[in-house]
Parts: C-alpha cells; structure tokens; sequence
C-alpha cells in the first residue's frame, strides 16, 4: 500500500489535514503569553502537519519497511560492526530511574547512573588497556577530537609548542585527517605497504620534532593486525609524538590485545560497533575515549569520582584546570551508555573474548569460502573483517564493485562498504560479525557466487541493479546540483508536490 | 554466548574450512610481546541475573522528586506513540544510509525533520542532526568563521555556560577566538546582552568578528533583543548565530524572522527523554547561501531512474569520508534516531499542540512566579521571559539542599554552573513546564515559605 504511482509514501505534509490530531496536550489560558510583548512573539503559528493517530502510525509503520536493518538480515557492512542489538538493552535504558534522570541532577539523587557510568569506565579501561576514560564524547569522531586534542594539551603543557603535524596512514578513515584538522594540526598522509600495513620506514622518514602524534587503526581498515606495530610505537615514542589508536575495529581483539598495554597512549571506542548499541539509522551512537598516565590530567570534565566513602559524584566546575574542558553539554551519550553495559554485563570477561574470537572465525570462514569467488588481496589471516576485490572481475566484464554491491540487495542482503579503504581498487571492506550464523555465512557466498555468474552471463542485469527493491538507482546528480533539501509546501492537499 | 549463534559443531566446520586447528592460529599476527590473556572482568550474567541488576541500579537514582530544573534539559510529557515507533527494529538497527534503494525509511524521515525544523526555525537549511545543542552550537560559531574568513566570534554570556565551554574546546583546536560579550548589569535589562559593549566590540577593527552567538531565551531564561543584535552583527559583516530552544519557537520569534544566518539549538523538548544528558539532539540550521559550509549530513529530495520520487544524502562532498582533512567538520554518525523522535513528536502533537506545550509552560512559569514571590523569592530580573526564570534567594544553594530533603528539586543554584558572577551567587533557575501541577507549585511554595521563615528565626 506503500507505493502509489510515482512516489513510494506520500509525506508528512502530503498526509496532513487541516483539523486533524490533537488531543495531547490540555489547552492553556488564553492569556498564558499576554505578559510577553507582542515584538518577541512569531507572527504566524509554524505550519506543522496535522494527522491522526492512526495515519501517523501508519505512516512510520510503512516508511520503517522500506528500510534494511539488522534486524531484517544480515548487514556486512565493512567497519561498521553491524552486529545484533540486544533486546534487553533497549528495555534498560527505557527504565524511568535512567531515562527521566535529568543531567544536573544533584549527585545525590543520581548515585544509579553514576555507579553505572564509573564501573562502565574500569571496564573499557581494562578492555583497553588503559590508565583512565572519558565516557563523555558523543560518537566515534568526537571520540577522536577529544583525543587529539588532549595530545595537544598535552604537548603544549610540557611548554612544546613546535608539533604541528599528525602523521595518519592513506588507508584511514576519513575521520582521522578531518579530525587533525579540526584539533589544529595539519595531516600528513602516509602510504600504506605492499602487504596493507603500516610502512614503519615511511614513518621514519616522517616522524620528528614537528609530529604531534600518530594515527593508526588496529586492526587496520583492510582488517589485518598491524605485525609491525612493536617498531612503529617504538619510533613514535622515540620522536616525542604520541600514539592515537582508531578503535573502530576492537571488536576483533578483546582479550588477546590491549592497546594501552602495547604502548598507544589514547584511544576511542566506539559502543555502537564493539558493544552492540543500536545504529539508529546513522546515530546516536557514543565513543568513550581511553588514555594513559600521561593524558590524565587533560580528560575532558567533569569526570565520575568514587569517593573513600562509595558514593560517586561529578567534578565540580573548575576543580581540574589542566582538562581540555567540555566536549559536550551533560555528562555523555547516557542512554547509549546504559546499553553498552548492559552489554557487557551480559558477556562478562570470558563472553567478550568469545565475541572476538567468533567474530574473527566468521570472517576468515567468509574469506576462505570468498577466495575463488572475488579477488581477495590479501591472503594472511584477517581478523574481523577482510577486503574482496572485483578488479579481476572488472577486467573480464566490466562490472564494478557499485554492480555486486547493487545486485546483492536483489539476493536479500545489505552490501558490504564499497570503495573503502581508498588504497584497493574495486574494494568490499566486509564484516560479518559474530552473531551471524554459518548458514548466513554460506548463502551469501552462494549469492556473490551466482552474481560473478551473472556477470559473465547477463551483465545488463547487474547495470541495472537492483531490480527489488523500493526504489531503484537514484539520480543522485540532480540531487546535488539543485538541492532540494526540505519541503516547501506545507498544506499537502493543495500541493501535491514540493517546489 | 550471550547472543552468538554457533554451536560447537559449527565453530569446528568454520576452522575445518580456514584450514587451521584453533582459532588461537588466527591470532598469530599479533606479536608475543602485544598478546594478553583474557580480560579481568565480572563473569556473564544471564539475562533475569542483569535485569535485576540494572532494576536495581535504576532504582538508586531518585526521579520521584518535584522538579522544577531545566537548564537546558526539560521535562515534557511524550504521547505514547512516539516510543512505539522508534522501537521498530527497522528504524533503530539500520545504519547511515549509505544504500538509499533499501534505506527510503531512514532518509524520508530525515528529509521530513529537516523541514519540520526549517518551519520551526524560519531557515532554509537543517542539518540532519549533531550531537547536542553544545556542539552544534560550536559548530554554527565554527561555520560563521570560514563563511566569513574571519577567526573571532563573540558569544553571549547568556548562552548555555555549558555550551560556551564546548564551544571554547571546539575554538582551542582550531585556534579561533571566543571573547564574551557582558549581559547587563541592573535596570529594566537586567540579565540580557549588553548591546553597547557588542556594538564597542564590532567595532574593533583589527580584530573583525565572524559571529555574534547568542540564545534565546538566555540560559537565565529572558528574551533577548534578537533583532537589535542581528542588526548590530550584520553592521559589522559578522553571522549572527541564534542558540534556539524548539518547543519555544511554536510562539516565540523565529530566527528566519530576526534574520538570524545560523540556529543552532538542543532537540531534547521534542520527545528525548532526558537520560542524564543524551542521547539528545543537536539542530543545526541555516539559510541558503550557507548551505555548502554547513556539517553533517544532509538529505535531498531526488528521483530514481524510472522516475520515483525517493531521498538521498546529498552535497557529500563537504564530508570527511570524501574530502579527508578538507571537510568541514570530522561529523561521521549523528543522532538520526533522536531526529526520527522528534519528527514523530511534532507529528503527534500537531501544531496547535506545540503552542499549547509552549503557552502552558509559559501559563505554569507565570503561577510559579507569583507563588515564589509571595513566598519570599522573587524575579532577579525584571524583562520578559517565557517558561524559565531566576529567582533571589538568600542562601539559595543551602535552601536548594534542605528542599531535596522535602522531596523537591528547586530548580538550579546557578552559582554551581557559573561560579565566577557574584550577582547569582544567591540565584536559583527555576522551570516549568506543562507537566508541572498546580499542586506542584503549591508544594515547592510552601516548603520555601517555612524553609525561609526557619533562616529568619
């Protein structure tokens, strides 16, 4: 019922009628804004849409199935740890003594979240590796300007004025640089090895008194553990700069490393990935960040604190001069925060290292069985997600990674992240996780199988796809070119179309 | 495993099939000197062990208490739809949209709150979302200075102290300069922006100003003299950067109408449960001519190749996953699901229910006024306001603890967020709202009489 002629829903406006809804809210007096001057208030009413309760249920209820979700199959989408989101953690953080606690609460009415949010830190710390962390930042990139701005006060508290660079691998995400850029510094892009790591000797060669700090994701975008990692720290170390680690990737390596203990003197964490928060469609999602002794001081405030007595408090203002301040208005990304210890409650120490070991054993299954089906570049042992190629299949037939990607929704499956990392032609950057079962595994090798068929047999099929979904290819140049980025017509049954 | 799916069966097939004898081979990259051995944490617990636990930590927190505190967080009543539909499973375990042929749910819903929030601002241009009213608020001040090519902006006093922190973290990176323009100190304008001290600092030509950012209303709760400042920042060629509150824009002048470049605000009043401090949502709207240095993400309106209407992300490439150290901010994920219950809210409650939120909260402020005062602590100021104020009271952070004692949560001793103006030093931030009762009122009324009158005695 969804699709009608040249739209698949109409909007919310194309929905509304004058007349329709209400019945929330009690009406106020008539005079409730008499004692405000008539020069502060709007001149006309905002011109919301009016709908019933039932079409407005009905029309999230249709929109929300045109979605692909984990919940609806099997999403392998690369660096982006698309694994099942437990229920029970929804439910959590729906609690009332979570959810209606309001952020300046005095810490004597919120002594729940505040034990919540202190043991989740010894957690991530211990699963990190790492002296202290800060729950604070709201997502994976705020994670990363909070931690490189902490390496700046940190160089700049030891009177070390000169380190304007951050050096960050070519096979990065694009958070990384934009982030130096953000925090100050100016990025200077490293090229990766012939086998997909770091090239220490290119680092070397970069590495100085102008080198704030080092940016490296580990496990790497193309999913391989850097080997050479005892050298790069060592001569990041050796320069004065410091070590940032991307976490993006910790849900291959709890357990067996720490990046703390290794020698990274910070990182990010991203709950939405490793510790199964729910993406929401793009967010919210809530990126602690872990450091070492010697960024303590520069955590962002307040932080929790456990008194002698048990009982928890927030900093106080001012009370830590030496932080780089707020990141952010309240205290974090709470409600994400309740879910990620759920999570990791619910697995305790030994469940969280079954996550890890689980989600490399998809992958390198997935990889194994891909391997006469796509390029797979590289051919070591991967850890939870691995590169797959079609530049073979490119050559022989002219389909793209964007053909495979497109095709595989007609086969019922969310495509792997394509053309990332940037440093392998035709990429598929593809994660399965952990909670993916085998016979997943293996019809989606059997869908990539019959695609390269397709390919060689009936190429057009693939150009077009895909051919199941709600819509089809998007004119996605238009869209740029002449941005339409709201509705203009907010009474829909005047004007059935917008602009 | 708590959540995993294989069996033993399963995992010896996997490793059968790799080719190697345990899942220990896989691991073989990491050197010997990086590997630990397992994680010292508490042993798993099953699902009714951690329901308990959590039930129990939930109960610790105390949200039993009368409440009139807001300070940039507040308190609204949620029709019940708004819930039921963000638990769709459809909506809240997808991801960004990066296949638009299998994500018109999510990129619909965004391109609808887009224009839900540019009615309600009056701009053009709606981001589709940031993290919280902070950071966007950095990120407006940030915009204003590379439209501008300008490395200073002035931020009102008034703004959120919060959002001003943030903001100055966010101005520390990029070397920028945040300087703070004074509200004034007594007289009918007590408590708003100082205009001559923003007109003298325009006015300095050697330091030109990008963007003048200001909230209305102020934290302390007054309106502000929007136009007079917009005219005033234009004056000197800097972006005038409004920090908005939604629900208050049903009935209060919109940025479009001030002529406002850039709002900037904190989505939480449509439907975000407070959740000590997020997930919440950050707005982040401007008009036409800015919409290239705008961050975040954005939805577009296009068609596909049979010529259906369908949405898409676009102007991607002021993005960090395109233009790396160029972007225009390092925004990755944002707050999609808090946009999805905001756009659901103002759905449910309609339009005249907006106002009806807005004028009650404003009907409610007016009888807590009068109720304090009677008791012994009235107004600061004296200008206009809406839902928020401050009231004297001698001692306020001593009266704001004993009245925890008598189950009420006075609002805010705005001495403990701003400790460096000694003019609040005896000031509480006080809030309603349309939830809060007649009998609350009457409650926090009488308990600050008898708490006052105890002191005098």
């Amino acid at each position: 019922m969804t699709a009608a002629g040249d739209r698949l829903a109409p909007t919310l406006f194309e929905r509304s009628r004058p007349g329709r809804g209400g019945g929330k809210v009690p009406h106020p007096p008539g005079d409730a804004l008499a004692r405000i001057p008539a020069g502060l208030l709007r001149g006309e009413g905002p011109r919301l849409p009016e709908l019933s309760e039932p079409e407005l249920t009905r029309h999230y209820v249709n929109l929300s199935q045109l979605n692909y979700a984990v919940d609806t199959g099997f999403y392998p989408l690369g660096s982006c740890t698309m694994k099942y989101n437990p229920k029970i953690d929804e439910w959590a953080a729906r609690l009332p003594g979570f959810a209606s606690l309001h952020p300046l609460a005095p810490d004597d009415l919120a002594q729940g979240t505040l034990q919540l949010l202190w043991e989740l830190e010894e957690a991530l710390a211990e699963i990190g590796g790492m002296k202290a962390v800060t729950l604070q930042p709201a997502a994976g990139a705020q994670g990363e300007l909070t931690g490189i701005l902490m390496v700046r006060a940190y160089h700049r508290g030891r009177g070390d004025f000169e380190r304007t660079e951050v050096l960050v691998p070519d096979s990065a995400h694009g958070t990384n640089p934009a982030t130096a850029s953000m925090a100050g510094f100016k990025t200077v892009s490293i090229p990766s090895a012939l086998d997909g790591g770091v090239d220490v000797e290119a680092f070397r060669a970069a590495l100085g008194p102008r080198t704030a700090a080092v940016m490296i994701t580990n496990p790497s975008t193309v999913g391989l553990f850097e080997s050479r990692l005892c050298d790069l720290l060592d001569a990041v170390h050796e320069a004065g700069a410091l070590a940032y680690m991307d976490g993006a990737n910790l849900n291959a390596v709890m357990g067996r490393f720490k990046p703390g203990e290794a020698g990274f003197d910070v990182m990010h964490i991203n709950v939405h990935k490793t510790f199964g928060t729910p993406h929401g469609g793009g967010g919210p999602g809530a990126g602690p960040v872990g450091v070492g002794e010697k960024l303590v001081p520069y955590l962002p405030s307040p932080r929790v604190l456990r008194e002698s007595d048990g009982r928890f408090r927030l900093e106080a203002v001012g009370e830590r001069p030496t932080s780089i301040g707020r990141v952010k208005a309240f205290a974090g990304n709470t409600g994400v925060l309740v879910r990620a210890y759920a999570y990791i409650r619910a697995h305790g120490g030994s469940g969280l290292c079954t996550v890890s070991d689980d989600a490399v054993l998809a992958a390198n299954y997935l990889k194994t069985r891909l391997a006469n089906v796509l390029d797979v570049p590289f051919s070591r042992h991967c850890m939870h997600e691995f590169v797959a190629s079609s530049a073979t299949l490119k050559a022989q037939t002219g389909i793209r990674t964007l053909d495979v990607a497109k095709r595989l929704i007609d086969y019922g499956f969310h495509p792997p992240t394509v053309y990332f990392p940037l440093t392998v032609e035709e990429a598929l950057l593809i994660e399965p996780t952990e909670t993916e079962s085998v016979e997943t595994l293996d019809a989606f090798v059997e869908a990539l199988r019959c695609i390269v068929d397709e390919a060689h047999t009936d190429p057009e099929l693939l150009h077009s796809a895909p051919h199941s979904s709600p819509v089809r290819r998007l004119d996605e140049t238009t869209a740029a070119r002449q941005p339409n980025l709201r509705w203009k017509a907010m009474t829909g049954s005047q004007s059935p179309c917008p602009d | 495993m708590a959540y995993g799916p294989h069996t033993t069966e399963d995992r010896a097939r996997m490793l059968a099939a790799i080719g190697v004898d345990s899942v220990d081979d896989l691991f073989a990259d990491i050197p010997s000197s990086l590997r630990s051995t397992g994680l010292n944490l508490p042993p798993p617990e099953s699902e009714a062990e951690l329901s308990a636990r959590l039930r129990t930590l939930a109960d610790r927190n105390r949200v039993d208490l009368v409440s009139f505190l807001g300070a940039g967080a507040y308190r609204h009543f949620t029709p019940a739809v708004v819930d039921q539909l963000l638990l769709r499973g459809e909506f809240y375990t997808a991801y960004t949209p990066y296949q638009p042929e299998i994500s018109q749910g999510t990129l619909q819903t965004i391109y609808e709150y887009q224009s839900l929030m540019a009615e309600l601002t009056g701009l053009d241009v709606v981001s589709a979302s940031h993290y919280d009213g902070a950071s966007a608020t950095a990120e407006g001040a940030l915009m204003s200075c590379r439209a501008t090519r300008r490395e200073r902006v002035l931020v009102g006093r008034g703004v959120h102290p919060h959002y001003r922190e943030t903001l100055c973290t966010y101005f520390g990176g990029a070397s920028l300069v945040a300087d703070e323009i004074p509200l004034v100190a007594d007289g009918p304008a007590a408590g708003t922006t100082d205009l001559a001290a923003l007109e003298r600092m325009l006015a300095q030509a050697d330091r030109p100003v990008g963007g003048v950012v200001v909230a209305n209303p102020s934290f302390l709760g007054l309106l502000e003299p929007m136009a007079e400042i917009g005219r005033l920042a234009h004056a000197a060629g800097a972006l005038f950067v409004s920090v908005v509150e939604p629900v208050s824009l049903a009935v209060l002048a919109t940025p479009g109408e001030y002529d406002a470049d850039i709002a900037a605000g904190d989505g939480q009043p449509l439907g975000i449960p407070l959740s000590y401090g997020g997930p919440y949502l950050g707005i982040l709207a401007c008009r036409d001519p800015l919409v290239r240095q705008i961050p975040g993400r954005l939805v577009g309106l296009t068609a596909d190749v049979d010529g259906k209407r369908a949405f898409v992300m676009t102007l991607r490439a002021r993005e960090q996953d395109i233009r790396r150290e160029k972007a225009s901010s390092n925004i990755c994920t944002n707050q999609a699901l808090c946009a999805l219950a905001a756009a659901i809210y103002l759905a449910a409650i309609g339009p005249h229910g907006l106002r009806d939120v807005a004028a009650l909260g404003a009907a409610r402020a007016s009888d807590l006024e009068r109720a304090l005062s009677a008791a012994g602590a009235p107004r600061l100021h004296p200008g206009p306001y809406l839902n928020e104020f401050a009231v004297r009271i001698p001692g306020a952070t001593r009266v704001h603890a004993r009245l925890l004692d008598r189950g009420i949560l006075a609002g805010l001793p705005l001495a403990r967020p701003i400790p460096d103006d000694p003019s609040l030093a005896d000031a509480l931030l006080v809030c309603a709202t349309e939830v809060t009762t007649a009998e609350d009122i009457a409650a926090f009324a009488a308990a600050l009489g008898e708490e006052l009158a105890g002191a005098a005695r």
